[in-house]
């Protein structure tokens, strides 16, 4: 393509492309991202191309097709891309085309022509053909011709996957920016939003897929984002949420029609019930009952059943109880306690179900803010939170050379010291003992860092000490005498039971602060009475410390230097 | 990054605490872990800027800063004024129909592509360096003739009748057709392609379609030419009226001369219209790419006819290589038939004289069994029906059974065993039903 090469004539969306469904997002002139509707109207877009006669159906169309013609419907095949047939879990394929192995990837048999014989298509073409309608639909509704594009991806995407994606979307004519993970990408789409504040914080971007799940702790350190631990997991799954359902009202339905065989036990039945659980699922996450209805469910045999929403969280609480444990699981393997997150973002289409918030939000202390719908008025749909990541960087790095991006996302760049031990003052007391520990510069911070904090002194102002430390977090843990006042919310009656160790106690659990290292003392004297002092600090990468104290509105001021170890990493010393 | 705040106040310093410059440096940070930071967001490109050019916080900021600032004056800068003709300099404002206004305002370069910004702009130099106070201060003369003159051309230029009714008539925009020796060294499309470029300005239908190139398709070619022929122009040429005298007195003056205006128009237009025929007639003429078009359909043409032919041909070449395959068929089958009489004669003739000779032995065989007498010689009349019988049975058995008999009797001379071979072959053929028991009386 021409454009390749000339970023003036680029046109570059957000893809977000998964396993089920996938969705496209531009970011308009004002900077706010937007997901883009299909022509059939669809944000969220069903990853599944059939075949009918020769006839290419796509999206909500190719999904409907799983009921009659599920041989030439392809899905699931996101996570065969760049794969060798050993390697992949053909499991979500089972009631659509099948893959098979085809030299050294995988490939899928349909009738994608007129004529009567299957033909044999790679992953990789399927993609190709997915991406391209996909371009197709953000080209008509954009009135221009889409020419790249951000792609989100799971963090663990092998290399190979990548490759194979890029090729894919180069055939589709799509030119990929850059790849970039699927929970940043969910945290950048709620850092940009508009009138969004920077601040230092620790994000679980907890992702419950239609074929797995993926948790990811992310540290945010003044808009920069590092990955601190992930989780993958296939067992947990929308598809058991569906499955939870197709159970219930395959038994009802036989409750009802004893003469009527199992509707799980003929496959056409089965994508019917499949479908339709599908579909109260999703009414459940708005309304608190839904109707399933299917005409000819089995032997000829109508089902309608209503359904409340009390019920499918009975059905689904095995599983939601799981992704809960995910999460915490997540935590423990970031080194962290619950206590260290600030937010949790709760992401993926089934995060609408409500109970998957909120059995979330009681594993974690209040303190902790779980952005999902049902939480909080002002979250973003989880099923599109990965794609308008995607388009507010693809917005961000559309005018730059595929060079430049690349350079970028270079190791030699992305690679940087963190911080490993929280920096901050003493206020109060110069004495370590008693002296109340104040975060300047957080731990987990990449390197260097300049950050800025205003200080108040004594009331009658005079001369003050700034003894700067690093500070050790710890949790501290009080027996239940003294009245808990700020307790996680331990007394709701739900399922909290299995997830902690010992809660009958009800312990009182706290983030305070010890004291560590010592590293400078500086003295500011003759501060005015209110007045207040400012402290610059600047780490550079090789851990020495710049810090400048000044009176707020003072001139002069102090400064110090603060060098590092002798012997630092990467022989850079 | 937003400031931190912290409302705790800080301690007071301690009695007799002292520091070199107030600042005593004491601990080292603990060392520091490796990790990815995700390549993802504002943050992080200002991240990798800074890296990449090892910049600090502070530089990176102010070269920034500098950037961002210098777009704002580049975007002031865009033009820059031509050089002043000093005769243009000199004229009078009364003259201003004789002006080149583009010339005046100095954006010559542009003409009918000028925008209304760029001729407020200019317009707005072109005051600030010629106003008449300007040249007073400079201690020049009280001469505004020329200002005057850019008020005109600013006046004419920014309103759209009159800019189309001088643009109509602004010959410096025009460019010569190329000769046809020009056209021919193998720049015909820049140089042609100027021309239908500058003549597109009077198009009422924008964009004009363009001359292309030699890779043009044929569709976009023909309707280069369509277009050209079909030209609506918006030209007109009220600039060039001779001005109608504006006094009641003569009245008939007045619209004679107006007629004459009218007429004169008209005569222009029609002009200008068989000007722009003849254009694109020459171009037409010159163009390599109708004449690649009419050989390529010629060639299509041809190619049809010679498949054609060559079909026929092959046809009649087919038809008479099989009559003659057939022929030669025949002639081969022909001389196999009469091949395979003959053979069949000859067999037919051994196998006669096979059987005589056969028949010879049997009858032999018959005298050497003595006629099947016991005893002494034979009577005539045992000889007569013994042979008579043998006769009987040679008869009713074929030549290959003839030849198993023959075999049987060759050799053989004792009588008894001739006559029991005699008795074992009636035996079979009366098995056979061929004879009647009893029937061979000499052999019972």
């Amino acid at each position: 393509m021409s454009a390749e090469s000339d970023p003036a004539q680029r046109v570059a969306i957000g893809i977000s492309f998964g396993n089920s469904y996938s969705s496209i997002a531009y970011t308009s002139g004002e900077g706010k991202a937007e997901v883009i509707a299909n022509e059939d109207g669809d944000r969220q877009i069903p990853s599944i191309l059939s075949y009918v006669e020769g006839e290419e159906l796509h999206g909500s169309q190719a999904k409907t097709q799983l009921v009659r013609n599920a041989k030439n419907t392809v899905t699931t095949f996101r996570d065969f891309l760049g794969q060798d047939f050993k390697s992949i879990d053909p499991t979500p394929c089972h009631q659509s085309a099948h893959p098979v192995p085809s030299e050294s990837t995988v490939a899928f048999k349909v009738r994608d022509t007129e004529a009567e014989e299957e033909s044999t298509v790679t992953v990789s073409e399927i993609t190709t053909r997915h991406l391209k309608r996909l371009r197709q639909s953000a080209s008509d509704y954009l009135g221009k011709d889409v020419n790249a594009a951000v792609i989100t991806v799971p963090t663990n995407f092998s290399d190979a996957q990548k490759d194979a994606l890029n090729k894919a979307a180069k055939e589709a004519g799509i030119e990929v920016l850059q790849f970039i993970s699927e929970p940043v990408a969910a945290v950048l789409a709620y850092d940009a939003r508009p009138g969004a504040q920077l601040a230092d914080k620790i994000i679980v971007v907890a992702d419950l897929g239609g074929t797995r799940s993926d948790i990811a702790v992310v540290a945010s350190r003044g808009g920069i984002y590092s990955v601190l631990a992930t989780i993958h997991d296939y067992e947990v799954s929308g598809i058991q949420l569906d499955q939870a359902l197709m159970d219930h009202f395959a038994k009802e339905f036989l409750k009802k029609n004893k003469s009527a065989g199992d509707p799980r036990e003929n496959d056409r039945s089965l994508a019917k019930l499949k479908l339709e659980s599908e579909a109260v699922k999703k009414a459940l996450s708005i309304g608190t009952t839904a109707n399933f209805s299917v005409e000819s469910l089995a032997d000829g045999v109508d089902f309608t059943a209503s359904i409340n929403r009390t019920r499918y969280d009975l059905l689904a609480s095995k599983h939601i109880a799981a992704f809960v444990r995910l999460v915490t699981h997540a935590v423990e393997k970031a080194q962290l306690d619950p206590l260290d997150i600030t937010e949790i973002i709760v992401a993926g289409g089934n995060s609408h179900t409500p109970k998957v918030a909120s059995a979330v939000a009681n594993a974690f202390p209040e303190t902790t803010t779980v952005l999902a719908p049902s939480t909080s008025p002002t979250a973003i749909n989880p099923s599109e939170l990965s794609v308008r990541g995607a388009a507010i960087q693809a917005s961000l790095i559309q005018e730059f050379d595929l060079e430049d991006i690349e350079q970028s996302s270079h190791p030699m760049v992305t690679v940087t010291p963190h911080l490993s031990h929280a920096v901050g003052v003493l206020c109060i007391s110069g004495e370590e003992s008693s002296g109340i520990f104040h975060t300047i510069v957080d731990a987990e911070t990449p390197l260097p860092v300049r950050r800025t904090a205003i200080i108040s002194t004594p009331r009658e102002g005079g001369d003050v000490l700034i003894k700067l430390v690093e500070g050790l977090r710890h949790i501290k843990v009080t027996k239940p005498e003294p009245k808990p006042k700020k307790e996680k919310s331990e007394d709701d009656d739900e399922d909290d039971s299995d997830e902690d160790e010992s809660e009958e106690e009800e312990e009182l659990r706290e983030k305070t602060w010890k004291i560590g290292n010592v590293l400078s003392e500086a003295a500011v004297k003759g501060v005015k009475k209110g007045g207040k002092v400012e402290v610059q600090i600047n780490i550079t990468a090789d851990l020495n410390v710049n810090a400048i104290f000044r009176e707020v509105g003072g001139k002069g001021g102090v400064r110090g230097l603060l060098s590092g170890p002798k012997v630092t990493q990467n022989g850079s010393a | 990054m937003a400031t931190v705040t912290i409302a705790l106040p800080l301690p007071v310093l301690p009695e007799g605490w002292a520091g070199e410059k107030d600042f005593k440096s004491i601990g080292q940070l603990s060392a520091a872990t490796d990790r990815n930071i995700e390549p993802v967001g504002p943050h992080f490109l200002a991240h990798a800027r800074r890296k990449r050019h090892k910049r600090t916080f502070s530089e990176d900021e102010r070269i920034q800063a500098q950037a961002n600032v210098k777009k704002v004056e580049d975007d002031d800068e865009g033009e820059i004024s031509e050089p002043e003709d000093p005769l243009m300099l000199q004229r009078e404002a009364k003259d201003w129909k004789g002006q080149d206004h583009y010339a005046v305002l100095g954006i010559s370069r542009y003409r009918w592509k000028a925008t209304e910004e760029q001729i407020k702009k200019a317009h707005r130099k072109k005051v600030l360096k010629h106003h008449p106070d300007k040249k007073a201060a400079a201690g020049g003369t009280e001469d505004d003739q020329f200002f005057k003159c850019i008020q005109k051309a600013t006046e004419v230029l920014l309103d759209p009748t009159k800019r189309r009714q001088f643009d109509s008539v602004d010959e410096a925009a025009d460019v010569e057709p190329p000769s046809k020796k020009e056209s021919q060294k193998g720049n015909f499309y820049k140089l042609w392609g100027k021309v239908f470029e500058a003549e597109s300005r009077f198009s009422k239908v924008t964009p004009a379609p363009k001359l292309g190139n030699e890779n043009s398709s044929k569709e976009d070619v023909e309707h280069f030419y369509n277009f050209w022929y079909n030209f609506d122009s918006w030209r007109t040429f009220e600039y060039l009226d001779e001005d109608v005298p504006d006094d009641n007195e003569s009245r008939d003056q007045k619209r004679h001369i107006e007629r004459k205006n009218n007429n004169a128009r008209r005569k222009r237009k029609a002009e200008d219209n068989a000007r722009l025929r003849k254009l694109v007639d020459d171009c037409l003429a010159l163009d390599e790419r109708i004449k690649k078009f009419r050989q390529a359909e010629h060639a299509q043409k041809n190619k049809r006819r010679f498949e054609k032919e060559a079909e026929q041909k092959r046809l009649a070449e087919e038809a008479a290589k099989k009559k003659e395959e057939e022929a030669k068929a025949q002639a081969e089958k022909e001389a196999a038939e009469k091949a395979a009489k003959a053979d069949g004669k000859k067999a037919k003739e051994a196998a006669k004289n096979a059987a005589k000779k056969n028949k010879r032995v049997v009858r032999g065989a018959v005298k050497d069994a003595n006629y099947f007498h016991s005893g002494g010689d034979a009577p005539a009349a045992r000889i007569d029906s013994a042979l008579n019988d043998v006769d009987h049975i040679i008869t009713k058995i074929d030549n290959e059974e003839l030849a198993v008999l023959t075999s049987k009797l060759n050799g053989v001379k004792d009588a008894g065993k001739i006559k029991s071979i005699f008795q074992e072959e009636v035996q079979s053929l009366v098995g056979a039903g061929k004879l009647k028991d009893g029937e061979i009386k000499s052999l019972a």
